[in-house]
């Protein structure tokens, strides 16, 4: 403890931009450990899983019915681990959020950035990107260690939709993470966050399946997993929207989210 | 500089802050003083931005806290409930608000030597022990070198020496000019701090003066006389606007009257005196009598002691 003065210091004085507010907020993500913990079992999900699906795949070749070989397609195959991989990127895009309700940090971030809405912006963009850049790599790797596991099976990016598949499973994920922030300014509750994203993106179209026939069709291919699902699939469930409004879907779901979001956070008390 | 103007909070049908006015100048420790639920906390929080008043407005240097261009700049605060991320560590929780106006590693360096945390700086903030988490506020609060600072039960769970290091510090600041504006529910620990007070209950504002003159104020002027005969003095102290009582055979509480003219009525009678005391209130019991109606929550028995202490006193 030094003299009980406050050392003056003579630096300059500078104003608070977004991008400032940007650079603190990666500063918040990457010195908590649970951001590299979850991130390295995003990265897993979609390589690990990927290949053990493509082996098993390969594996079970012989003993394929010819319905499954016809609904068979290696890209997809190498690409599986989307599924498990937007858990954590959905964990992870809530907690970023309400890790600062729970804990109180938000009242200082607040204090540091009072428009409020420079500290949503900065998550959303800091965190979206680390999702992208990371997703797309792993996305790249899981393809081809996949093809590779598949051997005669599988196939190269030069295929028809694979390029855009692999790059659909970053994009994906991506919006995943935005929705998940959203919601995370929306519900500001880990537990209630989690269970909504997941309400939302996992429980909501089994429940759909519950609708009356004639109501499915205009339910069902709007919701957000499955109107995401066509940007890093090459083989789409009949019914569903294409690849390119599904995937526009998925962002109204996301900018929705957001909006509402930001609308809150400059109207309630922290 | 801090100006609030008929500021008032409800949540719902309560009312947590009610018309609040006060201006909070530079210069001095101004203590923002009453007991817990009174709406100090709440009033902190509109000064900085994070609770919207329902009614009325508070401005820092003439502004409102959320159009501040470079608020760490202008205004460092610690609030009372912890505002820090249990996972992250000292350093890396201001290099994070830093980072938010461009101030410098040093300066972070800086702020946690001062407050005396280096040696904790890359440990876990979540297993900070109380004192340190003030200290951590602390370093907060003083990262942008601001000329105001708004402090919330910066004491709270300090060791002593911690207690007065925060007191030299507050005092500090207010030499070099600073706003500073401290809460606290201890009127004693304001009384070595603080200048200037500003004492609310149930959200109201109950007094905005001086030390000084609460003390006066408060002070019931008593005398304490301890005398062998002091049945007979009674009688002789007797008279309009003099009032008696006893609580021990030799022991007096007179009011009405100086402790001149009661050690001069002893003489002339030849009565011996033993003691004669004036009695000054102090700080606490100044605030006690003061907020003793807008206490939120009594303490049954408590209450009652306080009462009866007032009274021996």
């Amino acid at each position: 403890m030094s003299a009980p003065t406050a050392t003056l210091s003579h630096a300059p004085r500078r104003r608070v931009t977004p991008a400032r507010a940007a650079k603190s907020e990666w500063i918040k993500l990457v010195s908590l450990r649970s951001s590299w913990i979850t991130f390295a079992a995003s990265v897993v999900a979609v390589i690990g899983l990927g290949l053990l699906i493509s082996l098993v795949t390969k594996n079970h070749w012989a003993e394929m019915r010819p319905q499954e070989r016809l609904r068979f397609d290696p890209v997809d195959r190498s690409l599986a681990g989307i599924n498990l991989a937007q858990l954590a990127i959905g964990v992870l895009g809530v907690l970023v959020v309400t890790g600062e309700y729970s804990t109180g940090m938000i009242r200082s971030s607040l204090m540091a950035v009072p428009r409020r809405l420079p500290v949503l912006a900065g998550k959303a963009v800091v965190f979206a990107g680390a999702t992208f850049v990371l997703m797309l790599a792993s996305a790249f790797v899981a393809f081809l260690l996949g093809q590779q596991a598949l051997g005669s099976h599988g196939t190269t990016l030069g295929a028809p939709h694979a390029l855009r598949a692999v790059i659909g499973v970053s994009l994906y994920l991506t919006v995943i993470a935005l929705f998940a922030i959203g919601i995370g300014f929306i519900i500001r509750n880990t537990a209630g966050g989690i269970a909504t994203l997941f309400g939302l993106l996992l429980v909501a179209p089994g429940l759909g399946q519950l609708l009356p026939t004639s109501w499915q069709p205009h339910v069902l291919p709007y919701l957000p997993s499955n109107a995401g699902a066509a940007v890093y699939s090459v083989r789409t469930d009949p019914g569903m929207l294409s690849t390119w409004t599904g995937f526009a879907v998925l962002c109204a779901w996301a900018l929705v989210a957001l909006v509402v979001g930001a609308f809150l956070l400059r109207r309630r008390d922290a | 500089m801090i100006e609030a103007n008929g500021l008032t909070k409800r949540y719902g049908d309560k009312v947590a802050v009610d018309g609040l006015s006060f201006t909070v100048r530079p210069g001095i420790v101004t203590g923002f003083l009453g007991p817990n639920g009174a709406g100090k906390s709440t009033t902190m929080r509109m000064i900085l931005g994070l609770d919207r008043p329902s009614a009325g407005s508070v401005t820092v240097n003439c502004r409102h806290y959320a159009d501040l261009a470079a608020p760490l700049h202008e205004v460092g605060a610690l609030l009372e409930a912890r505002a820090v991320h249990t996972s992250r560590s000292a350093y890396n929780h201001l290099r994070a608000l830093a980072a938010t106006h461009g101030i410098s590693r040093s300066r972070v360096d800086e702020v946690i030597d001062l407050v005396g945390l280096t040696d904790v700086a890359r440990k876990r903030a979540g297993g900070f022990s109380l004192g340190m988490g003030q200290r951590l506020g602390m370093a907060t609060a003083l990262l942008g070198d601001p000329p105001t600072v708004v402090l919330d039960e910066p004491v709270n769970g300090l060791d002593p020496e911690g207690i007065r290091w925060v007191r030299d510090l507050l005092k500090g600041l207010a030499a070099e000019g600073r706003t500073v504006f401290v809460s606290s529910h201890l009127m004693s620990e304001m009384a070595l701090t603080a200048e200037h007070v500003i004492v609310v209950g149930r959200g109201r504002l109950i007094a905005d003066t001086s030390v000084e003159e609460i003390i006066r104020q408060a002070s019931v002027n008593a005398v304490l006389v301890r005398s062998p005969e002091a049945a007979q003095l009674r009688t002789a102290l007797a008279g309009p606007d003099v009032t008696v009582s006893s609580t021990e055979d030799d022991v007096l509480q007179v009011t009405g009257l100086s402790a001149a003219q009661i050690g001069d009525t002893a003489r002339g009678l030849g009565i011996a005196l033993h003691e004669l005391t004036p009695q000054r209130a102090s700080l606490e019991e100044a605030f006690m009598t003061m907020t003793r109606d807008d206490v939120e929550y009594h303490g049954h028995l408590a209450g009652e002691a306080t009462v009866l202490e007032g009274e021996r006193a």
